[in-house]
């Protein structure tokens, strides 16, 4: 019963969005009537009725998978009714029709969300947007109902489950495409937004202070995601780096490369009214590399590194929904765009220019990765066949990011309108003489590092120092919030890439062959292999190294790197140890074994590696406390008016 | 100028969705080719597996063109494609096996179980044949031609679809 109530209430929510499509079109045809308020009044409910449904229909599916349910399709090739309770509930999302399901309800519970709580905008702009928010969801309710319906009964049911990937049975990743896909929905409510300001001509301040918490929360949720994704590769796939340019990782970086972008933007936009075409076109283009994103992850139609089930028939059908929501916007954004006027006028040298030199330099990195992702697919194309790796986008990349970072430093120095050089580079002494302090010592002292790396620790230390001179002298208390929030995201920014360039300056590896009771160096570290000993788990049996560690002098610590084999499906995964230090981390793998009793150990000391998750951290707290900030300000700014 | 501007977003679109579609109507070639195509077998020397059949050894390995299959007997696959390599058997197919990560009594109880085409197994307890031969799972099939040499390569459990294209290429192969 569970599950044809679940797919009772699918249908149902799809019937809501239809009506919500209809009454919204009417809504905003009528914006002008004095009765159009009841109008809205329906349209408001019906969201919120659509919301209230896909969130019914997705928490009868954890409750299938929370059962153990065998009787369902999914059920029984996604879960195991021994698996721990957690995973029974991540596994519920933890593969392609539940994770599609998950999508449609956060889509639809965030439009009931634009309905509950979106008061400043005119009445035909915000029910045109709630009817883009109804389009978007009517195909992906399809695209369920028809391609993936995640509550197929099996007959007969299945003893039990097939159990999940042991590689995924990981806390880490029961979460990670739940954020993600937070990140990418929020964009869709964005993407909307510049529609139903598109239809209505509505392209202002209101319509941008509207969008900008969506886009934060996205670009919040985005950023952790990416931050944690990159972490969980890290340790668990046993290769000691932390990015690869896979197709799959690089779906998830563009939406949040347009997504920051945006961000700058639609402030310019809602504090000054400059920038509406480019902030319109940006909405479009995030949301667009989030369809991309999910289209290349499910399609299989670039080789990744990452095992998705895929299914062309599905990527024809993402493929579809993608022409026509991106393709139409796109469209109207041709045709309606030349009636948005131009908005305010600022000086090149000013917070405006820095922050369209940053969306310029953002937008040049996104055309990179996007290109350098694509590149395969058009090869393909003309017959040839190859992918593109690191070197690649190492290459096109890092000037870009470092003119980039000299960007963000300059942009909180500089005033809105109009600004002169004189007084910038007066505010800029300090970060530069910050960084040429830093690029000094690192040159006396690092002898050898590559010289990039040295040049992006000296800019790192100078955005630093410039992120914090908007508190400096100043009263930290009277600061508002979404200050603070600027001040640690730039922060963040500063310290990821530090730790980026200490990673690829000063990383030691070794690759050693070495038998019980021998030891090896790396860095300043001595290890002995200690013991080889087997270990069994719940699920696997493995052979575990006993390490001891030391530098220096200092005391001796041990660390347990495992070879892991699974017996179904047969695989082997390889264990890291890593410990972790105030300045950096010592990563540790057991490779293969030979017959004269030697053990292969791989080994790396990375220096400041964890600042890389620690600035991601950092990003996505100044994005939370930006996001508190703005919409406390607003609420403020809305009793003030109601007052007066 | 400016109202052509206007409209390139929508043409960069277009053009990435023919080439997105273009790429999902005609999937390229994605199957693994085997970089040991065309090359001598590597020197295996593997031990024997059960009493009475032989190991694997590269020199014995040539004279006549054969079937090289690696398989395992916790594998469900192989379970699959063994009628088919009973047929080519059959059909004259000279059939010598690489047993990964296995053991003799599961290997025993696998051959009675499900037929027993092999002419020799070898023993690789540590996936090291395996690695050396270039392939990356069970079951997979080798066919090597008279001078010893891999001459093709297929990945994934043989179906019945599979064996008359196994004995052409085992013909091509003398």
């Amino acid at each position: 019963m569970i599950a044809e109530a679940g797919l009772a209430a699918l249908w149902l929510a799809a019937a809501f969005a239809l009506v919500q499509l209809m009454v919204a079109w009417g809504a905003a045809k009528h914006g002008a009537n004095p009765n159009v308020g009841t109008l809205m009044t329906a349209l408001r409910r019906i969201a919120l009725v659509q919301g209230l449904l896909a969130l019914l229909s997705f928490a009868l599916l954890i409750a299938l998978f929370v059962r153990s349910d065998m009787s369902v399709e999914l059920v029984a090739a996604n879960s195991h009714s021994l698996k721990p309770l957690i995973y029974k509930v991540s596994g519920a999302w933890g593969n392609h029709e539940g994770s599609m399901l998950l999508w449609v309800t956060v889509l639809a519970v965030a439009g009931a969300g634009v309905a509950a709580f979106e008061r400043r905008l005119a009445a035909g702009t915000l029910a045109a947007t709630l009817g883009a928010q109804a389009a978007i969801g009517l195909g992906f309710y399809a695209f369920l109902a028809f391609a993936s319906n995640p509550f197929v009964r099996l007959n007969p049911a299945a003893p039990d489950g097939q159990g999940l990937n042991p590689l995924l049975q990981d806390p880490g990743l029961a979460f990670h495409p739940p954020t993600l896909y937070l990140g990418y929905v929020g964009l869709s409510v964005a993407f909307s937004f510049a529609v139903g300001a598109l239809v209505m001509r509505d392209v202002g301040p209101a319509f941008a202070k509207a969008m900008r918490p969506w886009v934060l929360g996205a670009w919040i949720f985005l950023t952790i995601g990416i931050t944690a994704g990159s972490y969980w590769a890290y340790y668990e796939l046993g290769w000691g780096g932390w990015w690869f340019w896979d197709p799959v990782e690089n779906a998830s970086l563009m939406p949040w490369l347009a997504a920051t972008a945006l961000l700058h933007s639609v402030t310019v936009l809602a504090t000054r009214d400059g920038l509406r075409a480019w902030t319109l076109m940006l909405a479009l283009v995030a949301f667009a590399m989030s369809m991309l994103g999910t289209f290349l992850v499910r399609s299989g139609i670039l080789v990744s590194v990452h095992a998705f089930a895929v299914d062309p028939t599905r990527g024809t059908f993402i493929l579809a929904l993608l022409g026509i929501y991106i393709g139409g916007a796109l469209a109207l954004f041709g045709a309606r765009v030349g009636t948005v006027t131009q908005g305010s006028t600022f000086q090149l040298v000013s917070r405006e220019g820095a922050l369209v030199l940053n969306n310029l330099l953002l937008t040049v990195i996104l055309g990179v990765v996007f290109i350098g992702t694509l590149y395969p697919l058009a090869a393909q194309a003309a017959g040839v066949q190859l992918s593109i790796g690191a070197p690649f986008f190492n290459k096109a990349l890092v000037p870009v990011a470092l003119a980039l970072v000299v960007a963000t430093a300059a942009g909180p120095l500089l005033r809105w309108r109009r600004d002169n050089w004189n007084a910038l580079a007066k505010r800029a002494l300090v970060p530069t003489a910050a960084a040429g302090l830093a690029f000094a010592l690192l040159f006396a002292l690092a002898r050898g590092a590559h010289f990039t790396s040295v040049v992006a620790i000296a800019l790192s230390v100078g955005l630093a120092a410039a992120s914090v001179a908007p508190v400096a002298r100043r009263n930290l208390r009277r600061t508002p919030l979404h200050v603070w929030g600027m001040v640690i995201a730039h922060l963040g920014v500063a310290t990821s890439i530090a730790g980026m360039a200490a990673d690829s300056a000063f990383k030691v590896e070794r690759l050693a062959a070495i038998q019980v009771g021998q030891n090896v160096t790396v860095g300043p570290f001595r290890v002995t292999l200690a013991e080889i000993r087997p270990q069994i788990g719940p699920n696997w049996s493995a052979l575990e190294a006993r390490l001891q560690v030391r530098r220096g002098e200092s005391k001796m610590f041990e660390l347990l790197p495992q070879q892991r084999f699974f017996s179904t499906p047969p695989t082997t995964t390889n264990e890291a140890a890593i410990t972790t230090l105030l300045d950096g981390q010592l990563y540790t793998i057991l490779g293969q074994g030979d017959d004269q009793g030697r053990w292969q150990i791989r080994l790396w000391w990375k220096p400041f590696v964890t600042f890389i998750w620690l600035g991601g951290g950092l990003i996505a707290l100044g994005g939370l406390l930006a996001l508190i900030g703005r919409v406390r300000r607003e609420r403020r700014d809305a009793e003030t008016e109601a007052y007066s | 100028m400016r109202r052509l501007l206007i409209w390139a977003p929508l043409a960069l679109f277009a053009l990435v969705f023919a080439l997105v579609a273009g790429g999902l109507i005609k999937p390229g070639d994605r199957t693994i080719r085997s970089a040991m195509v065309g090359k001598p077998l590597p020197a295996l020397a593997l031990p024997a597996l059960l009493p009475g059949k032989p190991g694997i050894a590269t020199a014995e390995l040539k004279g006549k063109p054969r079937l090289l299959n690696i398989f395992a007997s916790w594998c469900i696959p192989c379970i699959a494609e063994a009628p088919q390599l009973l047929k080519l058997k059959a059909a004259g197919a000279e059939i010598d096996a690489i047993a990964i990560r296995d053991t003799p009594a599961a290997v025993q109880n696998f051959l009675a179980q499900h037929g027993d085409p092999y002419a020799r197994i070898g023993d690789d307890k540590a996936s090291a044949a395996q690695l050396a031969l270039g392939s990356s799972g069970v079951p997979e099939t080798f066919v090597i031609d008279t001078a010893g040499q891999i001459a093709y390569q297929h990945i994934g459990d043989i179906r019945a679809e599979h064996v008359p294209m196994l004995l052409a290429e085992l013909r091509k192969a003398k």
